[in-house]
């Protein structure tokens, strides 16, 4: 049967109709190319310096997770965010420009987050991103922002990655892990000399880099237990961890948890018996984010109603690190700044979320850029806001306790804070989910970098929000 | 209608009807629908912009795996899916390799479509003995299993952070979105210019036969298993390559980049496309890039529905639209466009009058003036172009 095919095609090789096709396809192919060469042009790869400026405007970007597992609490902070570009916009922006907040939705999901910042980059042609949220999300397109030399500011994790020397257009902005790790290490070294501790933590970046840290400053011999969880599948309670901590006899238990775990964590134990002194890192330790879910975690386990309630109570006399000033602290300046300018500014967030955890961290991040576009200056370049940030940042303004550490080497933002335990005889962090124990200060303010060094005691920050940012009353 | 156009219009489309003919060598016509295909995709990418450049390597990519998925569904009967985890194959073959290796990437994609396919034959083997929701439930084991095995083994698959992927850099000052979305369509094309010629081929009869009726086909001497796992083989290597070129686009390996909906987007890609035709897998890698991302937060945006609204309207869409097609247009817009072309040369045929139009011509007619990019366009021996969608 195939022979007669080729037999055909055979004859008809040669003949009007055949080769009138072919003719007219190499036509139609010729001109087409004709046509390309005379279009094309091979533009210069890559986006101009002052890309995503105008004289007007500026745009930045972000990824962020709205949807997801990693959701809740996070997806407050762009919106707070916005609070203050929404008053600096206002009041006539920087330098005459006003900031437009892009931000996507990448649901945590490093593929996502991907294509989304080619988006940002390519189609929206943003001039940084600003506030980008994740360590797996933000590792998977730091080199693709370095290559366009797209700033990546202030990426909203503790991840050492964001200061290297490859990566000279990535910074970071909350401490180090490690950074904290370090800071409750030497509090606990101190305050609990000889007494066994387990640690637990989550079993990736963030839990290692902040076992890393607290083993620079605790001896190894002291610590009975390390346990372990995974992230992607935390289903239920921490119980057999909570077991094995408590049967290995520790006294202080340090968790490197995000809020979820953390409650996972608080109420097995409590339904145990084991009371041991929780160290909590600052991811996993707000009480307005961890409150909620202990209370939601318990009716879903079967309790009451009035022990769901009750169950917020597990999270009294735990002691955390902090690097911005406590929720509860009213007379706190920037505390009052940060309050109105949610309210004025971020009505929905306000009226939902008030200021907990996770609004404080969206407004200390706005104010940190911000203050670097003021000190950019009016001819605003991608290279400009780089150095801005390398030479002027340890003079900026913001609400932290510490300076920011940000310098030509050195691409960390805070790298200090406070050790602060909460209390329910400090004044109650007051928020429209609830009311949640506020905190009390234990130490002084100390900092310490994520390397070998000590730790040591930090001068005073800026204690005003300066005239230009302030409301007045 | 026919009556209308004054006479000589009528002859002269016929005219043109008659003459142009594709060439009866199917490799020289799938080169010549190739090079036409890639000259216009060429001039296309000339026109986009950076961000648009890198979907549309995107498209070309998904259509690899749809096209082989189509072959493995469409043509051959077999339901996968589990295609998703082939493509995560692939790509975990290309990073791997990148890390540990410096190799051209060329050999890269190879390496990547090999071990694809060496999975696939690892699959086909016990799968050969099941049939219909069977098979599609051993196939749904694999696209779930993925990312229990990659937190297992999280120091060989990156964990959560997933591994590096980098994209062979663009000469000179060219734009590398456009310089990606070149070497994507390039390998597009050449796997389709292979399949197409596959399916025209002994080959491409006997997965057809198969798909009909196993025992009628065992009894013309065809072997039904080793058919079974060839064409297992040739649509896991097709998604191991798709897999491959959708890592170098986004630069990263992680299992987030596959997860069963990417399965289930494949499968209804090929379907909504067309199951059975490789121009079809075009139209459903459309579908798959563009829906979950772009359609659905411009529907969510045009009606105000919220982030967490968007975020699952594309599985909504999908599902809908799989209905409507299965429906309207059971064989996908692929289909649907040539019943449109067949109509129209019908038309332009039966404008004569039928007196010298003899009946050779008439059916010369309709297969001159529709041309199709593989599935054969010409009557199968043993069965007719139905292009039945398999179990």
């Amino acid at each position: 049967m195939s022979r007669l095919h080729h037999g055909r095609a055979g004859s008809e090789a040669g003949s009007g109709a055949g080769s009138r096709a072919y003719r007219l396809v190499a036509a139609g192919a010729a001109a087409a190319i004709v046509v390309s060469g005379l279009t094309a042009v091979a533009g210069p790869a890559g986006a101009a310096a002052s890309s995503g400026v105008t004289s007007t405007s500026v745009t930045i970007g972000a990824t962020v997770p709205l949807t997801g597992p990693a959701s809740p609490g996070y997806d407050e902070i762009a919106p707070a965010m916005n609070a203050v570009f929404g008053w600096v916009n206002a009041h006539g922006g920087v330098h005459g420009r006003k900031i437009r907040y892009v931000y996507l939705d990448d649901g945590y999901n490093p593929s996502v987050t991907a294509t989304e910042t080619r988006k940002l980059v390519l189609q929206n042609g943003v001039f940084a991103t600003v506030g980008s949220l994740g360590t797996p999300t933000q590792t998977a397109v730091q080199s693709y922002l370095n290559a366009e030399k797209v700033p990546q500011l202030f990426v909203e994790s503790g991840c050492n990655c964001w200061s290297n020397p490859r990566d000279p257009w990535t910074t970071g902005w909350q401490p180090p892990y490690t950074v904290d790790g370090k800071l409750l290490g030497a509090y606990i070294r101190s305050h609990f000399a000889g007494e066994k501790v387990g640690y637990l933590y989550q079993d990736d970046e963030f839990g290692q880099d902040v076992v890393k840290g607290l083993d620079m400053e605790i001896p190894r011999s002291q610590v009975v237990s390390r346990q372990t969880y995974d992230v992607a599948t935390l289903a239920g309670p921490l119980s057999n961890q909570m077991a094995a901590l408590q049967a290995a006899g520790a006294k202080v238990v340090v968790l490197a948890t995000v809020p979820a775990a953390t409650a996972l964590a608080l109420l097995p134990a409590a339904l145990i018996g084991y009371k041991p002194q929780f160290v909590v890192d600052a991811v996993g330790a707000d009480p307005p984010t961890v409150g909620p879910l202990l209370s939601s975690f318990t009716r879903k386990g079967g309790g009451s109603a009035a022990l769901a309630t009750a169950a917020v109570g597990l999270l009294d006399g735990m002691i955390t690190n902090a690097y911005l000033p406590p929720e509860n602290d009213a007379s706190d300046p920037w505390i009052q700044v940060s309050k109105k300018l949610l309210a004025d500014y971020a009505p929905s967030v306000w009226s939902t979320y008030g200021l907990d955890g996770n609004t404080e961290y969206g407004v200390a991040l706005a104010y940190t850029f911000v203050q670097a576009l003021q000190a950019a200056g009016r001819n605003l370049t991608r290279q400009g806001v780089m150095a801005a940030i390398a030479h002027s940042a340890k003079q900026f303004a913001t609400p932290g306790l510490v300076p920011l550490s940000y310098s030509s080497s050195v691409h960390f933002g805070y790298e200090g804070g406070e050790i602060v335990q909460v209390s329910a005889s400090a004044p109650p962090i007051v928020t429209p989910t609830g009311t949640f124990p506020g905190f009390t200060v234990l130490t002084p303010v100390e900092r310490t970098s994520p390397g070998k060094g000590p730790v040591v005691a930090s001068k005073g920050r800026e204690s005003k929000p300066p005239a230009k940012l302030v409301r007045t009353a | 209608m026919p009556q209308d156009l004054p006479a000589a219009a009528r002859v002269a489309l016929l005219r043109a009807l008659r003459r142009f003919r594709l060439p009866r060598l199917p490799l020289v016509r799938h080169l010549l629908l190739a090079v036409a295909g890639g000259v216009l995709l060429f001039v296309i990418t000339l026109e986009l912009s950076p961000f648009d450049n890198y979907e549309l390597g995107q498209i070309a990519a998904y259509a690899i795996a749809i096209a082989g998925l189509s072959l493995l569904t469409g043509v051959n009967g077999q339901i996968s899916l589990g295609h998703g985890a082939f493509m995560a194959v692939g790509a975990y073959t290309l990073a791997e390799l990148q890390a540990h290796q410096s190799v051209n990437f060329v050999l890269q994609l190879l390496a990547a479509t090999a071990v694809a396919a060496a999975a696939g034959l690892v699959i086909a083997v016990p799968a050969t003995r099941l049939q219909g929701p069977y098979l599609a439930g051993m196939t749904l084991l694999l696209a779930l299993a993925l990312p229990s095995l990659s937190d297992r083994y999280s120091s060989f698959f990156g964990g959560d952070q997933g591994l590096p992927a980098t994209a062979p850099g663009a000469p000179g000052s060219l734009d590398p979105q456009r310089w990606l979305a070149w070497l994507q369509i390039l390998a597009a094309l050449v796997v389709l210019v292979l399949l197409a010629n596959l399916l025209d081929s002994r080959f491409g009869r006997a997965f057809r036969a198969v798909r009909d009726d196993e025992v009628a086909a065992a009894t013309l001497g065809i072997h039904v298993a080793r058919t079974k796992v060839t064409a297992f083989m040739v649509s896991a290597a097709c998604a191991g390559l798709a897999g491959a070129l959708v890592a170098l686009s986004t630069g990263v390996v992680s299992t987030g980049e596959f997860p069963l909906s990417l399965s289930i987007f494949l499968l209804a890609g090929m379907v909504i496309g067309g199951a059975g035709t490789l121009m079809g897998a075009w139209w459903g890698a459309i579908a798959v890039v563009y829906l979950p991302n772009q359609w659905s937060q411009s529907l969510a945006g045009a009606f105000h529905l919220g982030h967490l609204v968007s975020a699952n309207l594309a599985v909504i869409i999908f599902g809908a639209a799989l209905v409507l097609v299965m429906l309207l247009a059971p064989a996908g817009i692929q289909g649907a466009l040539r019943w449109a072309a067949g109509r129209l040369a019908a038309w332009a045929v039966a404008g004569r009058g039928g007196g010298n139009v003899s009946k050779q011509e008439r059916q010369d007619g309709h297969d001159g003036a529709v041309p199709a990019l593989g599935d054969g366009g010409r009557p199968d021996p043993i069965r007719s172009t139905g292009g039945r969608g398999g179990a």
